[in-house]
């Protein structure tokens, strides 16, 4: 039972797949095919670039990557748990409670590191 | 009539057939997989008449109206024409990366379609694990969005894919944490399982009514992920042009602009699924066929208030954006939890009647919500007297 559910999709996969790169390989037999060096220059009003796209990020967006992969793993971790939940008692709870409480100090400590602020 | 009996006859007709059973597994899925991407594509095309209708209504325009009754073939001469496009990739692009970018946005968000219950039992691959297939392949569009950013080598480019990782993983965070809690109170992360779990009292048993202030997250953190104003600072015109998608041209574009639709509408699902009782409704075991309306009437419910939403509102700042999720959704979806699995756990361990857990649980969403509004409106009340005080004092000059 479980092989053929998830046999459709593998089987749904390989087709959502490969469904784009056939429309795309579609879209390139019929397609005009004129390119020249203003065409493919970078989009910007119509003036030419200044410099590469490739530069340094602001180190905000890496505190925040830091922060939601703190809370993805724990979000993750607490799936299983909310399924068992009904079959453990109540150890389940005071588990969860510290959990979540773990999960809450984390996010005051990086609210008040400022780590939340957009600067 | 039963679509799950239809299936099986069919099967049943293939083995009658001599077929070895091997290959009728095989055709019945690539049968199922051919079926869900029709379904899929159709509802992409419907979604866009829709939504360009909807937000031309509410607006005072007409929206399309020239290519057949009501602009209905609009979306198929919209496709034809992105097909016979010339394809631009910019000198300067990764191009590995640049072409793989919009397969992996459809690739992601058609993935989502396999595990929708459509009705009960009507579904792709009725799999145990299915909010957390969602959660996994729902943050692959992330990467597609970060891939067509970085690859394009363009400066508005960049800063949408910089805000899409900002954004879309943001607001993950509070749809995880809520999404936990209908699996907290059936006990199982099986989406069939969700929905008939809220089949009691003709509608009343919806999740909506026993946490409301659940659903209400739900649906501004779902307006986060699928990119919509208020909160589509990705694609913010005025500022970034386009953003992530901004170099990309004909089919691959229209990729985009497929799974950004789509992704919509598997919110609108999700949020049907998990809270406004799925393909539940009256006469639905009667005839379970019912249940396909009933689910298509909610979500496009769901994909109406979407659109009405994103027709009605501006945008927000970056600043502000963050800032609500970190510092409003994600402690407000902790205390969510929290009170949930604390009523659930009181409700089985004491054994309380029938009833008690939902009413508690609707008491503790509403003091939430509560609480929620009353620091926001007391946040908001200060910043204002901040404002107005430093409006109304002028500086006196120095003499």
């Amino acid at each position: 039972m479980l092989t053929q559910q998830y046999g459709l999709i593998g089987v749904f996969a390989l087709i959502a797949f490969l469904f784009p790169i056939v429309t795309l390989g579609f879209t390139w037999l019929i397609r005009p095919k004129r390119p020249n060096p203003i065409k493919q220059s970078t989009y910007e009003c119509g003036i030419e670039t200044v410099g590469d796209a490739w530069v340094q990020f602001r180190a905000q967006y890496y505190l925040f990557a830091l922060i939601f992969v703190v809370f993805d793993l724990e979000a993750i971790f607490l799936f299983p748990f909310a399924v068992a939940f009904n079959k453990i008692g109540w150890f389940a709870l005071f588990e969860a409670i510290l959990f979540v409480l773990m999960l809450f100090v984390g996010l005051i400590y990086a609210w008040k590191k400022d780590a939340l602020e957009w600067q | 009539m039963d679509l799950r009996a239809l299936g099986e006859s069919f099967i049943a007709w293939l083995e009658g057939l001599g077929i070895p059973h091997g290959w009728v597994l095989l055709i019945n899925w690539i049968l199922g997989a051919l079926i869900i991407l029709g379904i899929a594509l159709l509802l992409a095309l419907a979604l866009i008449w829709l939504e360009r209708k909807l937000a031309g209504r509410i607006q005072d325009r007409l929206g399309p109206n020239r290519v057949g009754p009501f602009g209905l073939i609009q979306p198929i001469a919209d496709a034809l024409k992105l097909l016979t496009k010339e394809d631009i990739t910019p000198a300067n692009a990764d191009r590995i990366t640049y072409n793989l970018a919009p397969i992996i946005a459809v690739f992601h968000v058609l993935m989502l379609f396999v595990v929708i219950p459509f009705a009960d039992k009507v579904v792709g691959a009725n799999i145990n694990v299915g909010i957390l297939y969602l959660m996994a392949f729902g943050s692959l569009g992330t990467m597609g969005m970060l891939m067509a950013g970085w690859a394009s080598r363009n400066k508005y480019a960049l800063l949408g894919g910089f805000r899409v990782v900002a954004q879309l993983m943001s607001y993950e965070i509070p749809i995880a944490l809520v999404m936990m809690i209908p699996v907290l109170l059936v006990g199982s992360m099986n989406l069939n399982e969700i929905a008939r779990g809220q089949g009691s009292l003709l509608g009343l048993g919806w999740n909506v009514w026993i946490m409301p202030a659940a659903f209400i997250l739900y649906l501004v953190a779902a307006l986060a992920e699928g990119e919509r104003a208020p909160f589509d600072l990705l694609e913010a015109e005025s500022e970034i042009v386009a953003g992530y998608n901004i170099e990309y041209s004909a089919m691959k574009f229209a990729w985009f602009y497929l799974a950004f639709f789509l992704n919509t509408w598997i919110l609108s699902a999700i949020a049907t699924t998990l809270f406004l009782g799925g393909w539940q409704g009256p006469f639905v075991d009667k005839m379970p066929a019912l249940g396909v309306v009933y689910f298509f009437a909610k979500t496009l419910f769901m994909f109406f208030v979407f659109a009405w939403i994103r027709a009605t509102f501006p945008r927000l700042r970056i600043d502000q954006m963050m800032a609500f999720c970190w510092k409003v959704l994600v402690p407000m979806a902790l205390t969510l939890l929290l009170g949930a699995a604390i009523i659930v756990k009181l409700g089985t361990q004491l054994s309380l009647p029938t009833g008690t857990v939902p009413i508690l649980m609707l008491v503790m969403n509403v003091v939430v919500l509560l609480a929620t509004l009353s620091l926001l409106g007391r946040y908001t009340r200060t910043l204002r007297a901040r404002q107005n005080k430093r409006l109304f004092t002028p500086e006196l000059p120095r003499l």
